[in-house]
């Protein structure tokens, strides 16, 4: 399987007449995409802005990141991306994908009061999200009333997820510049590769996931993965968009839509497979919030691992609190059948860091990367201007009522930013003993 | 360069009676007293200390005196030390000696508490005073016994000249203390995904590998005995839900919740949506607001009372927010719930989370 990654890199973003990519900077037709997210007739309002690395935004509350890319057919014309979202039901993960590098689709507007997270684009809070160094379209978009919150977090999850593949594609429409750099990921199958290298380790990665409902849930090939089964994909299909976002959980340690595409534990076991390991694959599984469904997905997990001859495994977690337990129960199993584990998780050790980081442990936890805690306070100063609702911050997990002073300056906990901890240890974050 | 211009940093120096060279066991009683010079390990201190800082006295106190009278000794040291006005005070090393690693630790920690002034000290990792004093003052690893007297004046010494610059930023393990008990947030130079990767490879081969977080051992606290007695019992409703009257009237935070309410239901048979509400910041409230019932079950309790399934419902309900709040909370809540629910006379409670 091979896919090849054609990264154009994004050094700018502008207002322009057509949607394009010229000399770094990534144009965009606003009147157009606002046209396009507008095709769901259920928003009230829509709008667009810009916000660039370095500049006094602060964007608020937001849910997700997407970053543009569109999958580009043999004759070289866009075909969409997100297979059961922006593109017909088929394999991610083979051919050629056209990546807008460097910039972000931020979407942004009331969900649920509470489970978005906020982004500032410069400032001691910038240096804990990626999003302050993504040249980012923000999509603004107020429901009609009375809309479901169910249907609304549906509406808006899509509606990122389109806007970010038609900026991908007019850009390949309208003459992309060759790309800066080529990414290749080529590996065969489990089966193939474990005879082509019969003495490097067997890996997997367990990629957990938020799967709680009531809008804490994540989609692969466009199906709602709280309902089903664990499964294994190959590393490629994680790389190349079959992962969607649908969470509205707290902002730290949610894996946004762009975090998917850009995980770095597969990136870093693809980075050593054939010389240091055999990649077997990735299980993306469940965090389910009823015990059978958390055993249930733990021995599953376990199964496939064996089924492959997995010799050692990685486990990340996503979100805090309950999923502790998901965490404790896979890292249980696979070391007691002899499967060496690292997990990677976040803590949640009280403002003062005094406190127990995880709500759930096991003894057999015994290789544990820390992504930080998520309670750990932070003083961000006012910016200039803000994009969406800065009062939202009191109802944001991580904030509250006496966050935002007078003045536009905010105390809140490192929760409250947006991929400030993301559990696939994106951030170069974590926690030591003081 | 003129030595005599610089304003040296003064450094206070608390030792024993035996390392004063007043005598062993038998002179323990020996009662605080200070000297304005450096002596015993106070001179290995004194070589490594210079030129930029300098011992200006050395308060000393007998062991077994310290340990029967330490409310007495803790404070007639504090005044001998801050008569010296120190810019920083270095206790021992107590090596693995247990009364002086005691009276180490808490001389430490008492200065800084008390006068304001940077503190440290140093003892064997098994020294009883570690696991005492660790999380209230900076406690460096020595040895076991005053052999290693020269190379632990030498960490003390670079120790206590960084922590009057306020330069002791890094982690534990980096800085060389034993850890305070405290989490804190740091910058790696790698990505966490790269360090997983990392961690495993050491592990697929066999060599050694530094977890980041010892995983901590719980609290199991043992379940009451079951009711005997069901249709005489007091029932009490707690949950971690979120549920208060409309308007939040206490202020409880939506996640990592620092305190809980507590709210008469005295005549009240219904949770109604127009008078109670969810402020929970960890679900998706829809179902809640529309009847908070579903989160405390209030309607069904009451039935129950009245078809006498159980004795009373109690008059009060206890409610917080259970979304990132620190276990020390939750032990905190527990605690004092707990209390006050068996003052009141409950004989059992149903908890409620989501």
């Amino acid at each position: 399987m091979r896919l090849e990654l054609r990264k154009v890199r994004i050094r700018d973003v502008r207002w322009g007449d057509v949607t394009k990519v010229e000399g770094g900077t990534l144009f965009i037709d606003k009147k157009e995409a606002i046209a396009v997210v507008a095709e769901e007739t259920r928003f009230a309002h829509v709008d667009l802005e810009l916000a660039r690395p370095g500049e006094s935004v602060r964007i608020i509350p937001v849910k997700d990141a997407i970053e543009p890319r569109v999958k580009i057919g043999d004759d070289g014309a866009p075909t969409g991306y997100f297979p059961g979202f922006c593109a017909p039901m088929d394999r991610a993960g083979e051919g050629c994908t056209l990546v807008l590098d460097g910039a972000a689709v931020v979407t942004c507007g009331p969900i649920v009061a509470f489970q978005e997270g906020f982004i500032d684009m410069q400032g001691p809070g910038a240096v804990y999200t990626p999003f302050s160094a993504t040249q980012n379209v923000i999509l603004i978009v107020e429901p009609i009333d009375g809309l479901d919150p169910h249907a609304y977090e549906r509406i808006l999850r899509e509606a990122g997820l389109k806007l970010a593949v038609h900026i991908a594609a007019r850009c390949a429409e309208n003459g992309v510049p060759e790309a800066d750099e080529l990414t290749v990921y080529e590996k065969g199958t489990a089966h193939e590769e474990g005879k082509k290298f019969p003495d490097l380790p067997k890996v997997v990665y367990v990629c957990m996931n938020i799967t709680q409902g009531l809008l804490h849930d994540t989609y692969l090939y466009g199906s709602d993965i709280r309902p089903a089964l664990p499964t294994l994909v190959h590393p490629n299909e994680v790389l190349d968009g079959a992962m969607v976002s649908g969470n509205c959980v707290s902002a730290c340690d949610k894996n946004t839509t762009w975090h998917h595409v850009h995980n770095p534990i597969v990136a870093s076991l693809y980075a050593r497979h054939g010389t240091e390991i055999n990649f077997l694959g990735v299980i993306p599984t469940q965090e389910s919030t009823i015990m059978d469904g958390k055993l249930r997905a733990a021995r599953m997990n376990l199964s496939i691992a064996l089924e492959l001859g997995a010799q050692g495994a990685i486990i990340s977690e996503e979100g805090y609190g309950n999923p502790d337990s998901d965490l404790c129960l896979n890292a249980k199993y696979f070391e007691q059948a002899g499967i060496r584990t690292v997990v990677v998780s976040d803590e949640a050790a009280g403002t003062d860091g005094a406190s127990q980081g995880l709500a759930d442990t096991t003894p057999e936890m015994i290789a544990f990367v820390s992504t930080g805690n998520v309670n750990e306070m932070l003083e961000v100063p006012a910016m200039a201007r803000v994009i969406g609702c800065p009062e939202a911050i009191a109802n944001l997990s991580g904030g509250s009522d006496e966050s935002l002073r007078p003045d536009g300056s905010m105390f809140v906990e490192m929760q409250s930013i947006t991929a400030s901890t993301t559990e696939i240890g994106y951030s170069r974050v974590g926690c030591e003993w003081v | 360069m003129s030595e005599s211009n610089e304003k040296k940093i003064r450094v206070v120096h608390y030792i024993n009676q035996f390392f004063a060279g007043i005598g062993g066991e038998e002179k323990a009683d020996c009662e605080p007293l200070s000297k304005q010079e450096a002596m015993g390990p106070g001179m290995a201190l004194k070589a490594k200390l210079a030129p930029e800082a300098e011992v200006v006295g050395t308060v000393i106190c007998g062991d077994g005196y310290y340990g029967e009278h330490t409310n007495d000794a803790r404070e007639r040291c504090l005044s001998l030390i801050k008569a010296f006005e120190p810019d920083v005070v270095v206790a021992g090393p107590a090596f693995a000696a247990g009364r002086y690693g005691f009276a180490c630790g808490d001389i430490a920690s008492s200065v800084t508490e008390r006068l304001g002034v940077p503190a440290l000290t140093a003892m064997y990792e098994e020294n009883p005073g570690v696991a005492l004093y660790a999380k209230k003052t900076y406690i460096l690893p020595c040895g076991d016994n005053a052999r290693g007297v020269a190379e632990a004046a030498g960490r003390m010494a670079a120790f206590a000249k960084k922590l009057v610059a306020g330069e002791v930023k890094g982690p534990a393990r980096v800085e060389g203390y034993f850890p305070r008990g405290v989490r804190k947030n740091f910058v790696h130079e790698q990505p966490g995904g790269e360090r997983a990767v990392e961690m495993l490879l050491s592990r697929l081969r066999g060599e050694a590998f530094r977890t980041e977080y010892e995983m901590p051992v719980f609290n199991k606290i043992p379940p009451a005995p079951a009711l005997k007695d069901l249709k005489n019992a007091t029932i009490a409703l707690v949950c971690s839900g979120g549920i208060v009257p409309m308007g939040n009237p206490d202020r409880i935070r939506v996640s990592s919740a620092e305190s809980f309410g507590i709210y008469d239901i005295s005549g009240v048979s219904d949770l109604t949506p127009d008078k109670y509400e969810s402020i929970h910041g960890g679900y998706e409230r829809a179902f809640a607001n529309r009847d908070p019932d579903v989160i405390l079950p209030l309607d069904v309790m009451r039935a129950f009372e009245k078809q006498g399934v159980f004795g009373k419902l109690h008059d009060k309900f206890y409610s917080t927010t259970g979304t990132g709040t620190a276990v020390s909370f939750a032990e905190q809540f527990g605690r004092e719930i707990g209390e006050e629910l068996k003052q009141s006379g409950v004989d059992a409670v149903i908890l409620t989370s989501t």
